[in-house]
């Protein structure tokens, strides 16, 4: 008996952009406030989880058709290649710089190497979570 | 700060990631695996010459100086250990082909091998218990991995047994460290050995440490708390048996080597004098594994368990020859142990079996595989002039300075059995007649031969060079014993 998920489908086609864009807020937030890359990377992925439950893992791969695993694969790349970066201004590993500068539409916003090096960490953790949710449902 | 000491820890990772990108790619990974693994040895070569030059290199990442910030030290104890860490890595990686299917070797297993590796040098390299805990963490993640490559029966059954007690420690490892910082308000390894100094060790203090070294202890297979290893490690591949073999363990000891000549130190009677006893349990009972079974991959297993009771016993006696020795001895059993699970996973696939009582006449068809076990059972066991002696030698003569005779006693008895029961596979799979039953001779040993040579001439150097290593060996020692030489070089006093 197929069940019906008329509501479920069509309320997740209208939350997941709510999710998605907490998820931006809570990445950008976690400069100064609680938030940061792991957090928005983990709302992220219960986005993509909730589409895998409304509908179903075929049509949502083929709609967004990566290899989760690769996802998590660059975020890390991403990682090591910021904090590489201070090698190559011979800093500590893992050194930090920013600047600020002011934008006609945001006012005065910082610009730093942390943002690119959570940018890595939200990827990682969109790809281990959705890989390790997508084999578990593989088996059932 | 340099930043020579990150490398160590980030060029495996690069290799993991690429190795994740190019998994399907087995020919270009195979290739690149070895140039990384190779440059990796390189660089750690040249860190350890500039470590014993011009003295320990200090990284404080981020650049939050320490106490506040991680930091990571290469000292001369933790560079050699990177060292041979990267030599057992080479040999293994090129002995992975060869030992390894294609289905497997697609299946991550580059990744996880170079995760491991990652995190090995950074639990050796780092300054800092909480991270001590991190890099567990990455090598027993990357661990668990390869525990179920391929994913028969049996090692899905083992693969739960250590999936659960090395969960369980680690649960109780952050624990105690939680507690320590509870008491001395830091996790920086050189800042806590301050303050323990500062009131003596009193209170509560000896009782964590004694919490952590039965974390460190369960990671190292010590005695009571050793069950779980042999059988988890013969479940997985060969090449991953020597990894686990020779990494694993070790960085369970070395945490115990680290902390208790850095921090717990003002209790000797109490905790050190509990460790010879360990050391003596264990040799017994691991060398008593060791006979009990005909599976030579178990038989090897065992083995590393009373190794594990001969550099706990050198730390327990804690002068400078039986530190000493427990920093030669651990050096040559990560190498001989590797080198022992490369020849009987050779041993197990040319004969088809891994029972002994189904083997006979092997010599016959592999003439150089007897003799690399032969050669390889007297490293082990500590002929001269092998390095195992060199390491056996100092520990009994730190042990016969403090008059500890019952364990000197145990230790050279235990020596006996571990080369009895390697020569029992000898013996009993190279001498005999040929055996009909088994298709000996159809399978060819082209590729396994080299990385065992390549880690059989490092313990002959070891112990044949032994007059040119040991100077460093006792340099390592003299600074472990003097722990102010590390809080002054970290802390910058």
């Amino acid at each position: 008996m197929k069940i019906n998920d008329v509501i479920l489908q069509a309320i997740t086609k209208i939350v997941v952009f709510i999710i998605l864009t907490l998820a931006v807020y809570l990445f950008f937030s976690g400069h100064h406030t609680p938030g940061g890359g792991f957090v928005g990377g983990l709302v992220l992925a219960s986005a993509f989880v909730l589409l895998c439950l409304a509908y179903d893992v075929e049509t949502v791969q083929k709609g967004i058709p990566f290899d989760f695993k690769y996802v998590a694969a660059l975020g890390a790349l991403i990682m090591l290649i910021v904090g590489l970066g201070s090698i190559v201004f011979d800093v500590p590993f893992l050194s930090q710089s920013f600047t600020s500068m002011e934008s006609s539409l945001f006012g005065k916003i910082e610009i730093s190497t942390v943002t690119l090096f959570e940018a890595g960490v939200a990827l990682s953790v969109v790809g281990v979570v959705v890989t390790i949710i997508l084999s578990i449902s593989k088996d059932v | 700060m340099s930043n020579l000491v990150i490398l160590p820890i980030i060029i495996p990772l690069i290799a993991g990631i690429i190795a994740v990108f190019l998994n399907k790619k087995v020919v270009i990974t195979r290739g690149l695996t070895k140039i990384f693994i190779i440059a990796n040895l390189a660089i750690v070569s040249y860190m350890t010459w500039i470590v014993f030059n011009s003295g320990s290199i200090i990284l404080e990442t981020g650049s939050w100086v320490a106490p506040y910030g991680i930091i990571l030290v290469a000292d001369p104890l933790s560079i050699v250990l990177v060292l041979t860490t990267n030599i057992v890595a080479a040999a293994c990686a090129f002995y992975a082909p060869y030992s390894l299917s294609l289905k497997k070797e697609q299946h991550y297993f580059y990744a996880f091998y170079f995760f491991l590796i990652s995190g090995v040098s950074g639990a050796f390299l780092t300054g800092d218990l909480f991270n001590l805990f991190v890099f567990f963490e990455v090598l027993l993640m990357a661990s668990y991995a390869l525990i179920v490559l391929g994913g028969d029966k049996v090692q899905l059954r083992e693969s739960i047994k250590y999936v659960l007690i090395n969960l369980f420690s680690s649960i109780l490892f952050v624990t105690v460290v939680a507690f320590l910082y509870g008491v001395v308000g830091t996790v920086n390894m050189a800042q806590i050995a301050e303050r323990v100094q500062e009131v003596e060790q009193k209170g509560v203090l000896t009782a964590i440490g004694i919490l952590l070294f039965f974390v460190f202890g369960t990671k190292a297979a010590l005695f009571p708390l050793y069950y779980w290893m042999p059988k988890s490690y013969i479940v997985p591949n060969p090449v991953i048996s020597a990894l686990f073999g020779a990494l694993l363990t070790k960085v369970g000891i070395y945490s115990i080597l680290r902390v208790f000549t850095l921090i717990f130190i003002h209790e000797i009677n109490l905790t050190h004098e509990m460790f010879i006893w360990i050391a003596g349990l264990s040799m017994v009972f691991g060398i008593i594994g060791a006979l009990s079974t005909n599976n030579i991959k178990l038989i090897v297993a065992y083995n590393v368990i009373p190794a594990i009771g001969f550099i706990i016993m050198g730390i327990g006696i804690f002068n400078q020859d039986a530190i000493s020795g427990s920093v030669y001895y651990l050096i040559h059993d990560m190498i001989i142990k590797s080198a022992l699970f490369l020849i009987v996973g050779v041993i197990a696939y040319v004969a088809g079996t891994s029972d002994l009582r189904k083997m006979s006449g092997l010599m016959h068809h592999y003439p150089l595989l007897g003799w690399l076990l032969f050669v390889s059972a007297f490293v082990l066991a500590g002929i001269p002039p092998f390095s195992g002696f060199i390491g056996k030698l100092l520990l009994l003569k730190g042990a016969l300075t403090d008059e500890k005779i019952a364990i000197v006693i145990i230790a050279l008895l235990t020596s006996l059995l571990i080369l009895y029961s390697i020569m029992k596979i000898f013996i009993r799979g190279f001498w005999g007649e040929k055996n009909t039953t088994m298709e000996l001779g159809k399978r060819s040993m082209k590729g396994f031969i080299g990385p065992i040579v390549f880690l059989l001439t490092f313990s002959v150097v070891l112990g044949i060079g032994a007059e040119y290593i040991y100077p460093s060996i006792d340099t390592i020692s003299a600074y472990l014993l003097d722990p102010e030489q590390y809080i002054d070089s970290v802390l910058k006093e």
